[in-house]
């Protein structure tokens, strides 16, 4: 079996980790992906002749409960992060573990507010408001789904790695960060756009 | 990035920081959608201003933009560029109507 190269020595060339640059080349697309979506959000509310007032129809209370999750988690991360890198595994997973359960914190506070919203029968059919709020919220949610699931793996099964090659482990967890910080910066923005404008 | 020990324990207490700095720009963001400034443009300007500023709070530590390779900068830069590119058809759409006009 070939092994992957440059998993933990940067490359000669661009001086980084491969996992590291696969990383932030799958985030560009992110930011486009995303970038795509706000920009059809930005269509509908100038094209339209009036918008709602998101304060006014959505749970700001919930939504900012969930901005100080997830800012803590982002955190939570960078320092299980740290942890690993002075060697502190233990710690390391007990941060990693407090991650997992913000982002849970999270899908349930946005369950309370889904539900809320299903039981008054408003759905994304209901106006192209709710349509972007279901689309752009549901988006991030699925990429919060994505990062718990990689962290519990890394916690688990991929956490054999820590001790064949803690420094591969390491950067393994630097990458789901970056993800992670991702997901946290998206919603910083989803936040005032959605709920507050 | 952070080499020895002191330095990486130097950076948690940025971290801590960046945190505290990060959770009262959010109380900032709530209590400024509250404030009437008179028109719908200043109020959606200064809610993005602030999330872009904790966007780049978290960028530059929590991502550690400010000590990246420069090929990150670069991918980075092309993203931004086409990132403004998808913002703007929505104006030039607008724009469109008002030359036909």
């Amino acid at each position: 079996m070939v092994d992957i190269p440059y998993t933990v020595k940067p490359h000669p060339i661009s001086g980084l980790y491969s996992g590291k640059l696969g990383v932030w080349l799958f985030l560009a697309s992110e930011v486009m992906l995303f970038g795509a979506l706000f920009s059809s959000y930005i269509l509908l509310r100038v094209g339209s002749d009036s918008w709602p007032d998101g304060s006014e129809l959505l749970n700001v209370p919930l939504a900012m409960l969930n901005t100080f999750i997830l800012i803590i988690s982002s955190m939570t991360v960078v320092m299980g992060w740290t942890s690993l890198k002075l060697g502190e595994n233990g710690k390391a997973k007990i941060y990693l573990w407090a991650t997992v359960l913000l982002a849970c914190g999270f899908l349930i506070v946005k369950g309370f507010e889904y539900g809320d919203k299903f039981s008054h029968h408003i759905s994304p059919a209901t106006n192209n408001f709710y349509a972007v709020y279901f689309t752009l919220t549901g988006l991030h949610g699925l990429h919060v789904i994505g990062g718990i699931v990689v962290f519990v793996y890394l916690l688990t099964s991929g956490s054999k790695l820590l001790e064949e090659n803690p420094e591969y482990y390491t950067n393994r967890i630097e990458c789901t960060g970056l993800y992670w910080h991702f997901v946290d910066l998206v919603w910083i923005f989803l936040f005032p756009a959605l709920y507050l404008l | 990035m952070a080499e020895t020990a002191e330095e990486i324990r130097e950076h948690s207490k940025i971290y801590l920081k960046v945190l505290l700095t990060l959770l009262v720009l959010t109380g900032v963001t709530v209590g400024a959608s509250y404030y009437d400034f008179g028109s719908v443009f200043l109020a959606v300007f200064i809610g993005l201003f602030i999330a872009t500023i904790k966007g780049s709070l978290v960028a530059c530590y929590f991502m550690h933009l400010i000590h990246e390779e420069k090929l990150i900068y670069w991918v980075l830069g092309i993203t931004v560029f086409l990132f403004a590119v998808l913002m703007t058809v929505p104006f030039l759409t607008d724009a469109n109507s008002v030359f036909n006009n």
